[in-house]
């Protein structure tokens, strides 16, 4: 017996997706759950959207004046194309690429939200942040998968 | 053939002190949640660094906290700056002193 990952590469080069309803539905709704945060202060999007210069604030505020938006529709479009192909039995690898940027995003909100730390121990589910822990938990194996994914074919 | 006529040069202003160009510095940051996985992929993919070059990078923000990964003009830093924000690395710039 063989263990079958979500993430398959196709002979044509696309990847097949063997994913539960459950997952599917999870990749639909979260995008928009996090792009409805977009523009608002919410301090747990820092992460997406972090300084270039740290020690010259006039060069900050023309770099951000020039780049915010853009990077702000980069974030967008990738979130935007793994809600719309959630539910597909494959993609291409362009798809797979903004999934793995979106899922990456999705990652650094949330993890930013708990506070994750880089060693990781097992979820206390009595922790308040426990559902939470195990989403993350969930966004970080798939995202490896998708890496793996990606990267055979590098 | 002739010599080529004397040119009169005009002299360097003295007073004039250009400084130097100093390569601007892409710092990569170490942080908790980036998988480093995705860390050595993603310089990959933007700088065309090969496996193993990617990889040690990596492992130099993982066990330093922060590594250069590209350099340059103040142009082409912000370019770097921008597409490794894009894949939500934490980067920042600065001039080399």
């Amino acid at each position: 017996m063989s263990f079958v990952g979500p993430i398959g590469r196709n002979r044509d080069g696309s990847f097949k997706l063997r994913l539960g309803p459950q997952e599917r539905e999870l990749l639909r709704t979260l995008p928009g759950q996090l792009l409805e945060l977009f523009g608002s202060a919410d301090p747990s999007l820092r992460r997406l959207f972090p300084p270039a210069y740290t020690d010259d604030a006039e060069r900050e505020a023309e770099y951000q004046r020039f780049m915010a938006d853009d990077l702000e529709a980069r974030h967008r479009a990738a979130l935007e194309i793994l809600a719309n192909t959630a539910d597909n039995p494959r993609l291409d690898e362009e798809e797979l690429t903004a999934w793995m940027g979106a899922l990456n995003d999705l990652r650094l909100v949330l993890g930013t939200r708990i506070d994750v730390q880089e060693d990781m121990v097992d979820i206390d589910d009595d922790d308040p942040n426990a559902p939470a822990l195990h989403l993350y938990g969930y966004l970080t194996y798939l995202q490896s998968e998708v890496i793996d994914a990606l990267a055979s074919g590098l | 053939m002739t010599a080529p006529m004397p040119v009169e040069t005009e002299r360097p202003d003295v007073d004039e002190v250009v400084e130097p160009d100093r390569p601007w510095l892409v710092i990569v940051w170490n942080d908790p949640i980036n998988l480093m996985s995705y860390v050595a992929f993603v310089f990959q993919k933007l700088f065309g660094y090969s496996k193993e070059k990617a990889n040690k990078l990596m492992m130099d923000v993982h066990l330093k906290g922060r590594a250069v990964v590209s350099s340059g003009t103040r142009e082409r830093a912000e370019l770097d700056v921008f597409r490794l924000h894009e894949h939500g690395l934490w980067a920042t710039m600065e001039q080399s002193s």
